[in-house]
């Protein structure tokens, strides 16, 4: 019998139409998997099995009464899916890779969740992340860093490094994760998968824990870019529950497995993007993938995106600022971590700067210092027209090309502690990522080739607002012609 | 000795009465409910979820704003006010900054010298309610009830000059908050709360001094006491040569005095920012037109209007436009009755005032409707009923719900004027009262009243005094 974990979403979801396994074997199969190499990769916070073998006997009994009687499946019955800690599943524990939610079990289910779980999917666990999504290599979690499945000494970058190890080591053909300012597209890329982060507006927002309001965004993992847009499909559209998500209708993506053919499409490519410093091994990557490509039909020209460099500031005004908003709920009162005191600001005081993490209490500090009387104006409200600034510059790029190609991060995943005792050079490997989030563009990440270590290399294609069907079209054309999404780290 | 005026300005804070919260579907009046029952993991602030704006507090907020003269702005923001205390659960309070629902607006406050104090608007705003703190047997206690309770916050210049101004403010305030419906205006049930900002200076001068700020008044009584007796104190303390610090300062309502709650300190910096979790709200003008058709005449327009139209006095105009529902009925009832309005406003405020105090019920509740009040006033008008049948018939057409000529005539009220009926129960009474009749023939002619008197209580009223009169007058002379 095949290796169950082996299949990817879609080939899973074809087995368990043909009858060839059940959900339950599914999962049991992927929670025997998680066991054996959940020691060494740490993808995991919660697991879920008692749950997950539930939801897939459901699943089994559901498909069983739709062979005797027919009508409608959920399209994406028992099929295994895990989650980012930072998204609520009602009754399960969300932590946010903090200790302050050690023990916090919220009453309610993230809409993009809540939507696969209404598709039928399986909720395995609750992936690892960097404490309230602030990290690019999950060591920032307080429950232990995730370890890169392509070599345990390296980061599997983030802040949902969890979502992509556990794809990436075949522990879930899907998951779910987050993305800021790049923490779906860079772990991708570091592990080797297809990760998406959708126009903001598009996945609501809903029962996702807020680190960046202006910037957060609910992601998919896949080893394919078929699978993400299976993912995708089911949990994108309007939602009343969050007054920033769009009504718009969702393209259909239609993925065939001999649709290779670009011709028409716009590939713009921003020098921008190919700085001094970077990885020659990930520029070679990304700049083979361009020709391969413009080999497919894509008509492929520069792009500028002027702003580009100041990205980074921007982010780290916006982001901490409105972090800063964000995390003032976690004050002991209602829910979460108390250290308790008879005075109230000591309460406070205590609660917050002993149970949030380093990196945590920097941004709020940062955030804090960005809204403060007299510096708002140069800090936070400087940003915010700069942020204009780069959305304008997408605008106008968008204006010439369909897409825009560009490297994920600078360099390949990074070892353990790299970055530690040095957060400026944390805070770039965001670089690339962090202008799609300012702009609300989608970008897609997935795996062009390896470097000399074995290490993954990824790029991204960004689109327009709500053209989330161009990215999954052109990734998918690629997976047609090449074979790197298909490599699998060996694990023992 | 210098002659001094006050300068008050006045930070309300106003409940609208909506059904749900501003950001959530929870109950928004919790007054009769027990702690932390209307709450929900939005409005307790949980980690995760999302705001959603509550249409009607908007729609709310349009109307007052155009009744206080304020311009609706097409484009404006939530915003979030950052600070920590435990009853705020989000640890930021989403209010709106520098872009609010509405800019500008006055209030002409009539005054009882008959001149108007323009009253100007310095900031109109919509916001969330945080919730409440006690202590108790040593413990904190919080309720989250009241959080994301939608408030409008609206601050005057400084342009009350007098504590019975600001009480006057306060008083027509309440009853245009409740004339178009967007609050119930409880001061004792906080839907209403006013701080008050207090200083003094020489009458007739143009600056400025320190004030200090007046919290914790829970009615326009206590407002007027409060601010009457800092405005004393400030007096006193200038004459005696002190300088007046911005202290703020809590009423005692019990003992009826101030008591100082901490020294102003540096503004507090709330590091305000958009709310991301928002939209900005636009208002366009469709949507504009649509909810200010709903916005009536105003109390103090109809209350000129009273006056200039039915040539009211001033002060049947306020009391009869005090209430949006009483001077609706008044209205209908000059319509109906078609004579002199003031004989209308004098049986309304005589009878049906003391009628609807004494129920408890609102102009439009009553049985008594305007269409029958006008009705019993033409009969009166006709003489086909006295003066004081009339006013029983009101107290009969509450009850009855009937129709005040079907009551005369099933009832006989109706008036006597015939001459041989009176003129037979004369002869009866004199015939009665040989006595009086002896003393009034011996010159004590003011005995006629009492005859008069006699014929009535024979008659049960109903006999028209002045032929009673002539007729008696008639037999004895």
């Amino acid at each position: 019998m095949t290796d169950l974990t082996q299949l990817t979403l879609r080939q899973a979801h074809q087995a368990l139409e043909s009858g060839e396994c059940s959900s339950l074997e599914l999962t049991r199969a992927t929670l025997e998997r998680i066991e054996r190499l959940e020691p060494k990769l740490h993808a995991f916070i919660t697991l879920t099995p008692e749950l997950a073998l539930e939801q897939a006997a459901q699943a089994d009994q559901l498909r069983a009464r739709w062979r005797r009687e027919g009508g409608e499946l959920p399209p994406l019955l028992g099929l295994p899916l895990a989650v980012k800690d930072l998204l609520c599943l009602a009754g399960v524990r969300c932590t946010c890779g903090s200790r302050i939610l050690e023990n916090f079990i919220p009453p309610y289910t993230a809409t993009s969740v809540e939507r696969l779980l209404t598709a039928g999917m399986v909720v395995i666990g609750k992936t690892n992340t960097d404490e309230y999504a602030m990290g690019s290599s999950t060591e920032n979690s307080a429950y232990g860093p995730t370890r890169n499945p392509w070599n345990l000494r390296h980061v599997p970058g983030g802040s949902s490094g969890g979502s992509a190890a556990a794809v990436s080591a075949r522990l879930a053909a899907a998951a779910l994760g987050t993305d800021t300012g790049g923490s779906v597209r860079q772990p991708a890329s570091f592990c080797g998968i297809t990760g998406l982060k959708p126009t903001y507006g598009r996945v609501s927002r809903y029962g996702l824990v807020a680190y960046g309001s202006s910037l957060d965004s609910v992601g998919a993992f896949g080893r394919t870019a078929q699978d993400v847009a299976l993912v995708f499909s089911q949990m994108a559209g309007y939602d009343r529950r969050d007054a920033t998500s769009m009504d718009l209708p969702l393209p259909a993506i239609q993925l065939e497995d001999d649709d290779s053919s670009l011709a028409g499409l716009r590939i713009g490519v921003p020098d921008e993007y190919f700085i001094q410093g970077i990885q020659p091994e990930v520029e070679n990557a990304v700049r083979r993938a361009i020709v391969s490509f413009e080999a497919l039909g894509a008509f492929v020209s520069p792009v500028s995106l002027p702003h580009t460099e100041y990205a980074l500031p921007v982010y780290y005004l916006i982001a901490p600022a409105e972090a800063s908003a964000n995390l003032a709920r976690y004050d002991g009162i209602r829910f979460g971590a108390r250290l308790d005191s008879d005075n109230i600001l000591d309460l406070f005081t205590r609660t917050r700067g002993q149970m949030f993490g380093a990196e945590v209490k920097r941004r709020i500090m940062l955030g804090t210092y960005a809204l403060s009387a007299g510096y708002y104006d140069a800090y936070y409200g400087q940003a915010q027209k700069v942020r204009t600034l780069i959305k304008r510059d997408f605008e106008q790029a968008f204006e010439k090309v369909d897409l825009i190609a560009a490297p994920v991060a600078p360099s390949t995943a990074f070892r353990f502690d790299e970055h530690l005792d040095d957060p400026l050079a944390m805070y770039l490997e965001d670089v690339f990522t962090l202008p799609a989030n300012l702009a609300g563009v989608p970008g897609l990440a997935f795996p062009v080739g390896f470097d000399s270590n074995n290490l993954p290399i990824g790029m991204q294609l960004m689109g327009p607002h709500f053209r989330e069907d161009l990215l999954f079209r052109a990734a998918h054309a690629y997976q047609q012609t090449t074979d790197w999404h298909q490599r699998a780290p060996s694990l023992s | 000795m210098t002659d001094y005026e006050a300068v008050i300005g006045l930070e309300t804070h106003i409940q609208l009465n909506t059904k749900t919260k501003i950001f959530c579907s929870c109950k928004a009046d919790s007054w009769s409910d027990a702690p932390n029952t209307n709450i929900c993991p939005v409005c307790s602030g949980l980690p995760g979820v999302l705001p959603v704006p509550n249409k009607a507090a908007i729609e709310k907020g349009m109307l007052l704003a155009a009744a206080m003269h304020a311009e609706i702005q097409p484009l404006s923001y939530f915003d979030r006010k950052n600070y920590f205390y435990p009853d705020l659960p989000k640890g930021y309070q989403i209010s709106q900054y520098d872009m609010p629902l509405a800019r500008g607006g006055y209030m002409q406050l009539p005054l009882p010298d008959g001149s108007v104090r323009q009253v100007s608007i310095h900031k109109l705003h919509i916001e969330e309610d945080a919730g409440k703190t006690k202590n108790e047997n040593g413990l904190r206690l919080i309720d989250f009830n009241r959080c994301g309770v939608p408030l409008i916050e609206m601050v005057t210049g400084p342009d009350l000059r007098s504590a019975d101004e600001a009480a006057q403010y306060l008083t027509r305030l309440r009853q245009l908050l409740r004339w178009l419906g967007v609050s119930e205006a409880d001061m004792e049930k906080a839907h209403l709360r006013c701080d008050a900002n207090v200083s003094i200076r020489p009458k007739g001068a143009a600056y400025l001094n320190p004030k200090t700020e007046i919290k914790n008044v829970n009615s326009i009584e206590a407002v007027r006491e409060a601010v009457g007796k800092e405005i004393e104190r400030q007096i006193r303390e200038v004459e005696a040569g002190h300088k007046i610090e911005a202290w703020t300062l809590e009423w005692d309502e019990d003992a009826g005095v101030l008591r100082k709650m901490r020294s102003k300190e540096t503004e507090a910096d709330y590091r305000y920012f958009r709310e991301p979790d928002l939209l900005p709200v636009r208002i366009h003008e469709e949507w504009k037109q649509k909810v200010l058709s709903k916005l009536p005449e105003l109390p103090l327009e109809r209350r000129n209007r009273f006056i200039n139209q039915y040539g009211l006095p001033e002060y049947d105009a306020d009391i009869l436009t005090g209430d949006r529902s009483l001077s609706e009925y008044f209205e209908t009832a000059v319509k109906t009755y078609s004579g002199d309005p003031k004989r209308v406003s004098n049986w309304l405020m005589n009878d049906v005032l003391r009628m609807l105090n004494e129920s408890g019920l609102t102009a439009d509740q009553l049985k008594l409707t305007p269409q029958f009040l006008a009705e019993i006033i033409k009969l009166v008008d006709a003489g086909t009923i006295n003066n004081n049948t009339g006013k029983n018939l009101l107290e009969k057409v509450q009850q009855t719900g009937r129709p005040p000529a079907k009551l005369v005539e099933e009832e006989g009220l109706a008036r006597v004027s015939d001459d041989s009926a009176i003129r037979s129960v004369c002869q009866e009474v004199l015939a009665e009262s040989p006595k009086e009749v002896e003393s009034y023939k011996s010159g004590k002619v003011t005995l006629i009243g009492w005859f008069v008197g006699q014929v009535m209580k024979k008659m049960r009223g109903k006999a028209d005094p002045n032929i009673a009169r002539k007729i008696l007058e008639e037999l004895l002379g």
